[in-house]
């Protein structure tokens, strides 16, 4: 995956899999079904994002109009990827899993409540989920993780006076 | 006092901030910085109006995308812009920076240790899994991602959770000719790729103590093949002795001191791990990987696995797939395994001395015919070291090509990659599907290794392709 910018990853989301050699979109790849064109709500495999340091993987989803992913268990590197891009991703069991994705057709609606850390539909609470309070502070806020550092500036300093970094 | 792990003792040196439900916030002493994961990271701050808290903490270089060639023909337009970017922000930000055409460029885990950059206790970071790397001179070293490197650049701090401490005990002497990369690959296939997952690993016991710098940095660097997130070596004499008259370490007196602080660092006798992991040194014998992951490996006298071997369905499943990407018959002896790319480089074995065991085997032979080969030094100063000593003429002579300093054929991210379906002994750290380019089979093995496959057309144990006097 080689860009310099953030934006423009979309178009490669699942590219091996959306589109045929010749880039035409293929039709027994569910993202490029008319129903689901806007889904913002991503529920995927098992150990998802495994093998991914880099972060294109979730600005690739970021940049396709994903702001949550649900699956049964995501590697370290891009579940941390992801809350910093500002995704949220959420562990759910392998059943509640599997449900979602057979009703997951035609318009059916899936609601995130993050305050709640629940997950609902038309016809009520499907699950609830574990998120560590840290990250769920930090997406609520939408605070970007360097300002929060950044307010910490006095520590900072005083550590490089104390330890003489650099010196 | 507790007694310390060398692990614990530099967490608490670095810890800026703590607070109760979050992770630490940790300063980091070196920040190293290449292409690929960079320009995203730069561009952040820009969009913030912010500026690199450290520029003195902070070093680049241009290593995955360069081309191994003709230095100034760059064919893919992204790797130029990437190269360009870099240099640009270095420029605007006021970074140090090894471009493609300075004296010091090189594989980034390369060159820090060359450098004098990396040294013992330090914590440092770079947006490359392979980081770990650093950990052979007693530093806590880890890859992180984009977002990170941002946040590195803008705060010099990261916010780290504390890890699991794990130590891999390898006792007794290796065999002659068995390498640090043998053990290593030894080690990974033994506990496997998960067996570090969110740990930090130190390596202990005779057999580490025994190598060199480089050896070590062979074995640290695959830390994270074994699922680990950084690993690192107590520093002693070997390490001390490396650093002294290296331009970034401090020099006559100061260094003095710095070695007083140094030794220090070792783990105290008593201190405790989370898990201990022991290996026999005397077990080993020279490694071929022949899966899709580094744990997929075994000795080259062994045969290539039935899935039914494994107990785990799971498991069976993964070995069979291995086997069908790499095209390979379980029973197979290793030895009978026709390879026709061979790559000798990365920042796992691309040093001086990594040269010379491959050039010791080399010298007075022939690349076997079919075989396409390639030597590519890990820096601009091995590739000098190693023509001052005429192993460039060794390598050529074979009908090896001699390149430039480079990630290379370590993954397919420049213009070396391996062909569909071809099949690569290659001394790097990877063997993913892919990984060294679309429907290419990569067996991980040591430089010598490495060589006499390269001679042989076929996997052999290196120890038997004795040196020819020439
Ligand atoms: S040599 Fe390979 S593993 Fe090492 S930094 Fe380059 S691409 Fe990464």
């Amino acid at each position: 995956m080689k860009r310099i910018e953030r934006q423009g990853f979309g178009q490669f989301l699942f590219y091996n899999w959306r589109f045929d050699d010749d880039g035409h979109p293929r039709d027994d790849f569910n993202l490029n079904e008319d129903q689901y064109r806007n889904a913002s709500i991503l529920v995927a495999g098992k150990n998802f994002g495994c093998g991914s340091s880099r972060e294109h993987a979730p600005w690739a989803l970021l940049d396709y109009g994903f702001k949550v992913v649900i699956a049964p268990s995501f590697a370290d590197i891009f579940y941390n990827n992801c809350v910093k891009n500002g995704i949220l991703p959420i562990a759910l069991n392998q059943d509640t899993v599997s449900e979602l994705f057979s009703k997951s057709k035609n318009g059916y609606e899936l609601f995130v409540e993050l305050d709640k850390q629940q997950v609902s539909d038309a016809s009520g609470a499907v699950a609830t989920f574990n998120i560590d309070p840290y990250w769920k502070e930090m997406l609520l806020n939408g605070w970007d993780e360097v300002s929060r550092t950044l307010s910490l500036e006095d520590q900072i300093k005083q550590y490089e006076e104390k330890q003489l970094v650099g010196e | 006092m507790e007694p310390k792990t060398i692990i614990e003792k530099i967490w608490d040196k670095h810890v800026v901030h703590q607070e109760e439900g979050s992770p630490d916030l940790l300063y980091i002493d070196l920040h190293l910085v290449h292409e690929v994961t960079s320009p995203q990271a730069f561009e952040g701050l820009r969009m913030n109006k912010r500026r690199v808290r450290r520029p003195d903490l902070t070093f680049a270089t241009m290593d995955h995308n360069v081309p191994t060639i003709a230095r100034h023909i760059i064919n893919d337009p992204v790797s130029k812009v990437q190269m360009e970017k870099l240099e640009e922000n270095c420029n605007e930000f006021g970074v140090e920076i090894a471009d493609i055409n300075h004296p010091d460029q090189g594989i980034v885990h390369v060159i820090g240790p060359e450098l004098g950059l990396t040294q013992p206790g330090k914590t440092i970071v770079c947006g490359d899994s392979h980081t770990s790397t650093h950990g052979a001179f007693g530093a806590l070293a880890f890859g992180i991602g984009t977002s990170e490197v941002e946040h590195v650049l803008s705060t010099q701090t990261l916010w780290q959770s504390r890890p699991k401490t794990i130590e891999i005990r390898v006792n007794g002497h290796l065999g002659s000719g068995v390498t640090a990369k043998d053990l290593i690959l030894a080690v990974i296939a033994k506990f496997g790729v998960n067996a570090g997952t969110g740990a930090v690993v130190e390596y202990t016991g005779e057999a580490i103590r025994n190598m060199t710098m480089e050896e070590r940095m062979t074995v640290c660097n695959m830390s994270i093949e074994a699922g680990a997130k950084a690993g690192l070596i107590s520093p002693d004499e070997t390490t001390f002795l490396y650093l002294k008259g290296k331009r970034h370490t401090p020099s006559g007196e100061a260094f003095d001191d710095a070695i007083a602080e140094w030794k220090k660092l070792a783990t105290d006798p008593g201190a405790e791990y989370d898990e201990v992991l022991e290996i026999g040194a005397e077990e080993i014998e020279p490694q071929v990987t022949w899966g899709t992951n580094p744990s997929m490996g075994s000795s080259v006298y062994a045969r290539v696995p039935f899935p039914e071997d494994y107990e785990d369905p799971g498991d069976q499943k993964s070995i069979k797939q291995a086997l069908a990407y790499m095209d390979l018959q379980p029973g197979t002896p290793i030895q009978n395994i026709d390879i026709q790319y061979v790559f000798i480089g990365s920042c796992t074995n691309s040093r001086l001395s990594d040269l010379r065991s491959a050039a010791e085997i080399v010298r007075g032979r022939k690349v076997h015919e079919g075989v396409t080969a390639l030597v590519v030094p890990g820096s601009k100063s091995v590739k000098n070291a190693a023509e001052a000593e005429g192993l460039d003429t060794v390598f050529k002579d074979a009908g090896f090509e001699w390149r430039e300093a480079g990630c290379s054929m370590c993954l397919a991210m420049n213009d070396d990659i391996v062909p569909p379906g071809e099949r690569c002994a290659s001394t790097s750290n990877r063997n993913f599907e892919g990984r060294q380019g679309n429907g290419a089979r990569t067996h991980l093995v040591s430089p010598a290794m490495a060589a006499a496959a390269a001679i042989e057309g076929r996997f052999t144990d290196a120890r038997k392709v004795k040196p020819l006097v020439v």
